[in-house]
């Protein structure tokens, strides 16, 4: 075991897999002399040769197709898109090619590719650097989205999308990067895409958020606790495709169920969250699931994005809405 | 079986032959000497000093704002030293009419353009009113996204043809810049409609880290205005002379109705791709800095005007100190703006506010008048 951020984590995964398949590829812009521009990639060119551990030309929907045409190539490639907010760039690679590979071959041919990009609020970027955008590729069917919260879960959930043989997109919150340390295994381990994890046991209230959210959920329940609350919080993890089992088993335990998301309210992950809910468990529920989200404004210049973001504050309000019902 | 090379047609040989082509332009050498008398655009003394002054201005700019940033004064910031000639000189070529499309590191053409310099900080800062547009200024706010102005520069340059407007748009983008679809459609665009545009590629060698060789296989960026069926120009960004000469032949061709012009600026950047962590040691070496150094486009400009006699200490120093006395002044205006609110970001989302938009409103002025 090592102590290890979530950036390091994410290396260390990335290291593994170059080892563990020949085929897997690394490019993106700076990630390879430079490591980066968070040092994802550090070192990884240095170690694994310019052939596996590439930089490209400066261009978001060439490095798409390149995946495309290289996963053609039995490749399995692992691009990164520099920050998250320049993927509308690359829509058409993603969505209008890459989730529809298999599908428009019949199921015949696979595009192993995973994307890894940053994003998130909360460390005071420009424009375009920091929106939540998941909902662009949830809303796509044919892919996967993976939003780890920690240094572990982020190893295991990395190696599991690099071996899937269907296209992930997976989401690394900035603000997580480098928040914090955690034991995390040397080896090679895998956590299976699409199971949540109950990061806090509770029994009145089920929490359920992803990505920066979790910790806020986990300090928000530490408040709640103090005034007599018992917040379960569920970390999604992965956001397409929903743990489903794991939703309903927590919310016919506790009867009460809250959703949190970094992404304006309009942008509906939790609103699916909410809406797989009541099809489940509605006879399960002594109030409305209600959800704590973002406002509906692009994502806001870096001096307003403290007061923007939904913090743990936020959640506890509305988790009072929910238990006092 | 051995390839049979045609007798007619050697497209090897038509590359190299177009590539030869793309030769430098240059007036003023590194010494501060005219090399090229033709191409010489003859500035007036006052228009010389003029020039001086904003690149003098904008280097002192450039070292001031790199060390508010670190004192936490600013927030995002490209420097732009090194770049002075590639930015003012072609800039210097414009009238008010022209509308500018910049990319983040544009900022001192903006300013020169009549972007007032406590905006220039409350954009750094990440405040709204950074960016929100004097009445009759024609820019938009410097872009984040690469290359994602140069199709939009097709657009405002179509829409003065369309207005009979005699103005050009410009835009400005990076050697990474180059490698976008936007590049290449918005230059194909422009060609297409022969709109009064230009599209400056500042070439400063590095893309963040990655060198320009690795961003295309072609020997210039000047020359993909061949495929697009526009003139293209390699120009040393460094020599302000030479700058102007070619961004001021483009916007007469522009305005005549010739269409549209691609440049490539030589230059580089001497400090780190932004203030936010960027490390240039990673990627270059001190030898490759010093190199560049030689080069200056401050250097050389002060040696050919002093020897005019058109510049002195005195003159330099006066600059500097009104550049000093200036961005004080535009700080402390900065400081002044109103502390930003979700509920300003909200007012500002649509025109027609719809329910949800309305309902979170509520929500937020109550919130942040407490």
């Amino acid at each position: 075991m090592a102590q290890m951020t979530m950036v390091q984590a994410i290396t260390d995964a990335l290291r593994l897999e170059l080892q563990n398949d020949e085929n897997v590829l690394i490019f993106g812009e700076d990630v390879g002399n430079n490591g980066g521009v968070f040092r994802a990639t550090e070192g990884l060119q240095k170690e694994f040769g310019e052939d596996r551990v590439f930089d490209t030309p400066l261009a978001e929907s060439g490095i798409g197709g390149l995946a495309i045409g290289l996963a053609l190539q039995g490749f399995r490639p692992v691009p990164e898109i520099q920050f998250f907010g320049f993927v509308y760039e690359v829509m058409d690679s993603i969505s209008g090619q890459l989730a529809r590979m298999r599908f428009r071959s019949g199921g015949s041919l696979n595009a192993p590719v995973t994307i890894r990009s940053p994003f998130g609020g909360g460390v005071h970027t420009p424009e375009m650097h920091a929106d939540s955008l998941e909902l662009l590729m949830t809303s796509q069917p044919g892919l996967k989205v993976v939003v780890p919260s920690t240094p572990y879960d982020a190893k295991g959930l990395l190696i599991s999308s690099i071996r899937d043989n269907d296209p992930v997109i997976f989401l690394e919150h900035l603000k997580l990067y480098r928040s914090g340390r955690q034991e995390v295994p040397e080896e090679s381990y895998t956590i299976p895409l699409g199971k949540a994890d109950i990061k806090r046991e509770g029994k009145d209230i089920s929490i359920i958020a992803y990505g920066a959210m979790v910790q806020e959920s986990l300090k928000a329940a530490e408040e709640l606790e103090k005034e007599g609350y018992s917040a379960e919080v569920i970390d999604l993890r992965t956001i397409q495709p929903l743990d489903i089992e794991t939703l309903v088993a927590s919310v016919e335990k506790t009867g009460r169920a809250m959703v949190v998301q970094e992404a304006q309210k309009q942008a509906g992950i939790a609103a699916n969250v909410v809406a797989e809910i009541m099809d489940r468990a509605i006879l399960s529920l002594e109030a409305p699931v209600l959800r704590v989200a973002a406002p509906d404004s692009i994502f806001p210049f870096s001096q307003a994005e403290q007061v923007w973001l939904p913090n743990s504050k936020d959640i506890v309000e509305t988790a009072k809405k929910v238990l006092t019902f | 079986m051995a390839a049979k090379k045609s007798q007619q047609f050697d497209p090897v040989e038509t590359l190299n032959a177009i590539e030869e082509k793309f030769e430098m332009v240059q007036v003023l050498n590194e010494e501060g000497v005219i090399v090229n008398e033709e191409a010489d655009p003859k500035l007036s003394d006052e228009e010389l000093q003029e020039l001086m002054s904003r690149m003098v201005y904008t280097r002192i700019l450039d070292q001031r704002s790199i060390s508010l940033n670190r004192q936490g004064r600013l927030g995002f910031y490209a420097p732009t030293a090194g770049q002075e000639a590639s930015q003012l000189a072609s800039h210097f070529a414009l009238e008010k009419d022209d509308f500018i499309l910049p990319g983040y590191r544009d900022v001192p053409q903006l300013i020169w353009h009549g972007w007032p310099l406590h905006q220039a900080f409350l954009f750094s800062r990440g405040h709204f009113m950074g960016n929100q547009m004097p009445e009759g200024l024609n820019i938009l706010p410097p872009q984040i996204i690469i290359g994602a102005q140069y199709i939009q520069a097709a657009g405002v340059a179509l829409g003065m043809q369309k207005r009979k407007k005699e103005s050009v748009a410009i835009t400005y983008t990076g050697d990474g810049g180059s490698s976008q679809g936007d590049f290449y459609e918005g230059i194909n665009f422009a060609g297409a409609f022969r709109a009064p545009a230009i599209f400056i590629v500042q070439n400063n060698q590095y893309a963040i880290s990655t060198p320009r060789e690795l961003q295309t296989s072609a020997k210039t960026i000047a020359q993909k205005a061949v495929a697009a069926g526009i003139p293209g120009v390699l120009v040393d960004g460094m020599d302000p002379l030479a700058v102007y000469a070619v961004t001021r032949d483009a916007r007469e061709r522009a305005v005549k109705g010739d269409g549209p012009t691609l440049i490539e600026t030589l230059c580089y950047r001497y400090g780190p791709h932004t203030m936010a962590g960027d490390d240039p040691t990673r990627y270059r070496t001190s030898d490759i800095d010093s190199e560049w150094e030689k080069k200056d486009p401050l250097v050389r400009f002060r040696k050919y005007l002093e020897a005019k006699g058109l510049w002195n200490e005195e003159k330099e120093n006066e600059v500097i100190e009104r550049a000093k006395d200036e961005i004080k002044t535009a700080i402390k205006k900065a400081d002044s703006a109103p502390k930003q609110t979700v509920t300003n970001l909200l007012e500002i989302m649509y025109e027609d506010v719809p329910f949800n938009v309305q309902e979170q409103l509520e929500i937020y002025k109550a919130k942040e008048s407490k």
